[in-house]
């Protein structure tokens, strides 16, 4: 499975990564378990598990639970400060 | 007859134009509106990021959720990215419908789930550096009001 990941705002910052095409090994189908599996990249992967760090998939708002398939587009960022 | 326009734009807007066109969508008796604009204080210059593709769809259903709560008859959002100085505006909501009652309320939600639902951030200038503004509590908590 192959998707895409977007990062933004202080989390793009801190990652030093504004998007990245990933192949997913199979026990990868969440939100969860795609966050899980990033932060094993280590070291300033581990602000990814910080509770605060929302999800999209498919540019919808996302929990933990919501799967993830291939060619999805997944991404990660702090709080929404808008208005 | 019912609109929606959303806008996510670098430019500047024009209150008296937004508001005029609000009043027009169909008998509107009512037109209720907010703007948002960038404190000064230590700030010197404020920019926003934002998610595109996702940001206007997220707008587009904070105002399909407008309208699902009240009869209204127009609803315009407006949002600005990019680099801004103090003094310049943000972000307009205008509500238009039939009486006060709806138009004021609709605004206000449409404004308070903006604020916890769509993809901006803002990151402030300061003397000092930058850094990214953190959400507030008080913005998840203007939500509660509207899910009883």
């Amino acid at each position: 499975m192959s998707i895409t990941v977007l990062y933004f705002a202080g989390l793009r910052e801190t990652l030093g990564v504004e998007r990245e095409e990933l192949a997913l090994p199979a026990q990868v189908v969440d939100v969860a378990g795609l966050r899980t599996w990033l932060q094993a990249r280590g070291e300033r992967w581990v602000a990814l598990a910080a509770p605060r760090i929302r999800a999209a998939v498919n540019q919808t708002l996302a929990g933990d639970a919501t799967s993830v398939a291939d060619g999805d587009e997944v991404a990660f960022f702090p709080p929404v400060t808008g208005g | 007859m019912t609109t929606t326009s959303i806008s996510v734009q670098y430019e500047d807007f024009d209150l008296t134009v937004e508001v005029d066109a609000l009043s027009g969508a169909g008998a509107a008796g009512a037109v209720a509106s907010f703007v948002g604009y960038v404190r000064g204080g230590d700030v010197l210059a404020m920019t926003l990021e934002h998610y595109p593709g996702m940001t206007e769809c997220a707008l587009a259903d904070i105002a399909v959720q407008a309208h699902g709560r009240w009869a209204l008859l127009g609803v315009r959002i407006i949002h600005r990215v990019g680099r801004l100085l103090p003094g310049e505006r943000i972000v307009f909501v205008g509500v238009a419908g039939s009486h006060r009652g709806e138009a004021f309320s609709a605004c206000q939600f449409i404004m308070d789930y903006l604020k916890t639902q769509a993809p901006f951030w803002k990151k402030e200038e300061t003397a000092d550096g930058a850094r990214w503004v953190d959400a507030r509590d008080s913005d998840e908590a203007a939500l509660r009001q509207w899910r009883s």
